[in-house]
């Protein structure tokens, strides 16, 4: 599929008006496998995967998608009918690779044999005219035939030539490294594909969120989400834990230009291969995700978790823990959202603000000067009314669906929203009981994530480069000499038109001939 | 890394270095230009003076570009770690070793007419990246502090150069092989016509150009791989369809598609140099657009 000298590719267009059949199917194979439909094949694919980079993805963002559908509901059912959600998985996409890929095969495996014979076979006989060569030169001398052509061998040779001496000529070949490592770059990038399908196939990855204290154990129940390959198999997942025994940040405070930024972010957790294993401690950072047996642990995100308690009117605890908060911006201001559907005498929503190191704004609102818990705020807006809770669907934990509920507290409820500093106990309006801010823990959002093959790909990709890097700088070239009566003419000729050829040529003779022979 | 010191003065020596060498550049360029119009004078004499010309200018550009690295290592002190973090750095990095790679090449004859490109083109980057894309110096966010960031930002910045000059060579090329400027009798056309006439010959750009495309492609595959494992060991997986990954890809496969056409009955050429030159836009939207516009996970603008 690249590189094949013009003069050796098959001429494409059929002779024959009356093909039939088999002649079509050999027809539309030879069309398929030639170079000029893979060049065009490439740049359909360049093409095909711009769409992937304008509008969301599922498999890379989803939320995204879900934005985009909320947007623009009606173009979006139009986008998502070609498939412009999931390009890289859609029917068009998959077409033009699978194509290129057939196509390469095709193309790659006819030339392996070509290339096997070659290399097993001698240069070929030395061709009657030389003249016609790039490379060309003619030199008289008196030196005899065994010379010459001693002197030839000898420096061809030297410059890892194959060669074939015969009575008066030498053909000489070099540079088959230069196709073997076009074959092996091409090989190899199917490899690749390969070892991609088969790897994602028992592939698995999944996200869970970790409060300081909390232990996941590596079963399906455990992921806050999951996402397996097609041939995962749930007996895959080995049975280790990860508990979050400190999550810390180190956020500057020393640079002007720099101040808030985050410096480091380290989950110290402790993990157990099984129950009764010991727990060995790790660190685990952005770029330095703790490995274990059949999976690695990535830390992908981290916030805050206030531990809150709401009473309620009956006196009965209806809410106690922590409860992870979505960071809204780098200091930290901080979306949660806790739903009491228990709580006597009615049920309630909660919308809650944090802010690490508050500030009021003009406009009386708050908002976080700085991402450390310096001076904690927690603000709290108050929803009465169905959670919608009883039916049992599923439902996002991170939103409240404010709709048909009565705001209470907060907002322009006429009620100021509910602020608690850490430790504070505050009652609540309308005899919902009363709630505390009994402390602050950080959380970490993990990523248990597996992929057999990646060792595979990486060698497939590194064979790819390698082969790639050989076929492009390996030069190839034939070069002939043939001595006649008084005096000898060599010629040279290279794979693409090498521009050091006359060059070459000039040394070589110079190499060759007979000190006394040369001419002044 | 719980603590690091940034050298605020040190950064603003490393700008004043920056904003110097764009006025060497700045001369160098021009007195490029004036070496194009003078070997395309009729004048024997200016003509003859051309080649002095074209050494002064050299002499310049080595100035300018030992300035620019002045700039470009007292950036990468001034933050404690390599100076490509954000698109200011790697702008003014990348251009760095675009003019380094260029003063080397000057060995290879037929390279050195493309010297007024190279320098407008390095020019425009750091008008860019010093009007646009600045900002001051700041710490690694966690998800760049690896030894990665060295390797993979390195070899796609080299690549990149690479690219450009190869970019170069196809304009050139596309100029010199022009049916318009061969026919056209406007004045300005004449003149340009005798300007490319002091360009190597087709064949020659044509095969320097190849040259030029195919170290490209390699450090672009080694980028791309290097790239993967970095996203293996940061974000669970070695390939997501990141924009930015969709566009390393795009580029990927335009200049495989490029590497056919060469040896394509029908594509070598012209149509490959066109090939080229889409393959370095996709290059330059990738770094420009796809960076500040596109939503993705590479999100190191700065801006």
């Amino acid at each position: 599929m690249s590189q094949r000298s013009e003069a050796f590719e098959p001429d494409t267009t059929p002779d024959s008006p009356e093909l039939g059949l088999l002649g079509w199917l050999r027809w539309t194979w030879r069309q398929l496998t030639s170079m000029r439909t893979a060049l065009i094949l490439l740049l359909l694919l360049a093409a095909a995967a711009i769409p992937g980079s304008l509008y969301p993805q599922r498999s890379a963002d989803p939320n995204g998608v879900t934005t985009y559908f909320q947007g623009n509901p009606e173009l979006a059912k139009i986008l998502d009918w070609f498939q412009l959600f999931d390009v890289y998985s859609s029917v068009w996409f998959s077409a033009i690779y699978i194509l290129l890929f057939v196509s390469l095969i095709g193309c790659v495996v006819p030339r392996t044999r070509v290339h096997y014979r070659a290399m097993r076979s001698q240069p070929g006989e030395v061709p009657a005219k030389l003249t016609r060569f790039p490379g060309y030169k003619k030199t008289a001398t008196d030196a005899s035939t065994k010379a010459i052509l001693d002197a030839a061998e000898a420096t061809l040779a030297e410059q890892g030539y194959r060669l074939v001496r015969r009575k008066d000529s030498i053909s000489a070949e070099r540079g088959y490294l230069r196709e073997t490592g076009n074959l092996v770059f091409h090989f190899a990038l199917i490899g690749v594909l390969i070892a991609a399908g088969i790897g994602g196939g028992f592939s698995y990855n999944g996200q869970r969120v970790l409060v300081e204290g909390e232990v996941f154990v590596n079963n399906l129940a455990s992921y806050d989400s999951f996402a397996p390959g097609v041939f995962f198999d749930e007996t895959q997942l080995k049975p280790f834990s990860v508990a979050l025994d400190k999550f810390e940040v180190s956020f500057d405070l020393k640079n002007s230009t720099n101040i808030g930024t985050p410096l480091d972010f380290r989950a110290y957790v402790s993990s157990k291969l099984s129950g009764d294993a010991n727990a060995s401690s790790a660190v685990i950072r952005v770029n330095e995700p703790l490995e274990l047996p059949g999976a690695n642990v990535y830390l992908t995100g981290n916030g805050y978790a206030p531990v809150i308690t709401f009473t309620d009117a009956d006196g009965q605890i209806s809410f106690s823990g922590p409860v992870v908060f979505l960071p809204q911006d780098a200091n930290y201001t901080s979306l949660g959202v806790v739903k009491l559907p228990d709580s006597k005498p009615k049920q309630f929503g909660v919308l809650a603000f944090f802010y690490p190191t508050k500030q009021q704004l003009k406009t009386g609102a708050f908002t976080s000067i700085y991402p450390d818990p310096i001076d904690p705020l927690l603000s709290m807006n108050l929803y009465v009314g169905d959670l919608g809770l009883n039916d049992g669907s599923p439902e996002n934990v991170f939103s409240l669906n404010t709709h048909g509920l009565n705001q209470v507290a907060g907002g322009k409820s006429g009620t100021k929203a509910v602020k608690l500093v850490i430790g504070q106990t505050v009652k609540l309006p309308k005899g919902l009981g009363s709630v505390t801010f009994n402390g602050l823990k950080r959380y970490a959002s993990l990523d248990i994530a597996y992929n057999p093959a990646e060792l595979w790909i990486l060698l497939f990709a590194l064979l790819a480069l390698g082969g790639l890097g050989v076929s492009l700088t390996v030069p190839r070239r034939r070069v002939w000499v043939r001595k006649f009566e008084g005096g000898f003419e060599v010629a040279a000729l290279a794979h693409n038109d090498d521009p050091r050829l006359p060059t070459l040529v000039d040394d070589f003779v110079a190499a060759i001939a007979p000190k006394k022979g040369r001419k002044k | 890394m719980t603590s690091v010191s940034l050298n605020l003065p040190l950064a603003q020596l490393s700008l004043v270095a920056v904003f110097a060498a764009m006025a060497i550049y700045t001369l160098s360029f021009l007195v490029f230009v004036w070496h194009l119009t003078s070997i395309a004078s009729e004048d024997k004499a200016a003509s003859a003076k051309s080649a002095n010309l074209q050494k002064f200018g050299y002499g310049l550009l080595v100035l300018a570009v030992f300035v620019h690295g002045i700039g470009v290592v007292t950036r990468g002190i001034a933050a404690s770690r390599v100076p490509w973090a954000n698109m200011y750095e790697f702008s003014v990095s990348g251009s760095f070793i675009l003019v380094a790679i260029f003063v080397f090449a000057w060995r290879v004859r037929d390279i050195r007419i493309i010297a007024t490109f190279v320098t407008g083109f390095a020019l425009l980057v750091l008008g860019t990246a010093t009007n646009i894309f600045y900002v001051q110096v700041k710490t690694l966010m966690p998800a760049l502090q690896s030894y990665w960031l060295v390797i993979h930002v390195t070899v796609a910045v080299l690549a990149t150069a690479f690219f450009n000059i190869a970019a170069a060579l196809s304009v050139a090329y596309l100029l010199k092989t022009s049916a318009y400027v061969e026919k056209s009798q406007s004045k300005v056309v004449g003149f340009a016509r005798r300007v490319l006439a002091a360009f190597p010959e087709q064949q020659r750009l044509e095969r320097l150009q190849v040259r030029f495309n195919s170290i490209g492609l390699v450090l672009w595959s080694f980028t791309l791989i290097a790239g993967a494992i970095w996203a293996q060991r940061a974000w669970h997986r070695y390939w997501g369809w990141d924009t930015k990954e969709v566009w390393t890809f795009i580029i990927w496969t335009l200049y495989a598609g490029y590497f056919h056409a060469t040896s394509t009955r029908g594509w070598t050429g012209k149509r490959a140099a066109w090939l080229s030159l889409v393959g370095f836009t996709a290059i330059i939207f990738n770094f420009t657009i796809v960076n500040l516009f596109f939503k993705g996970l590479h999100v190191y603008s700065g801006l």
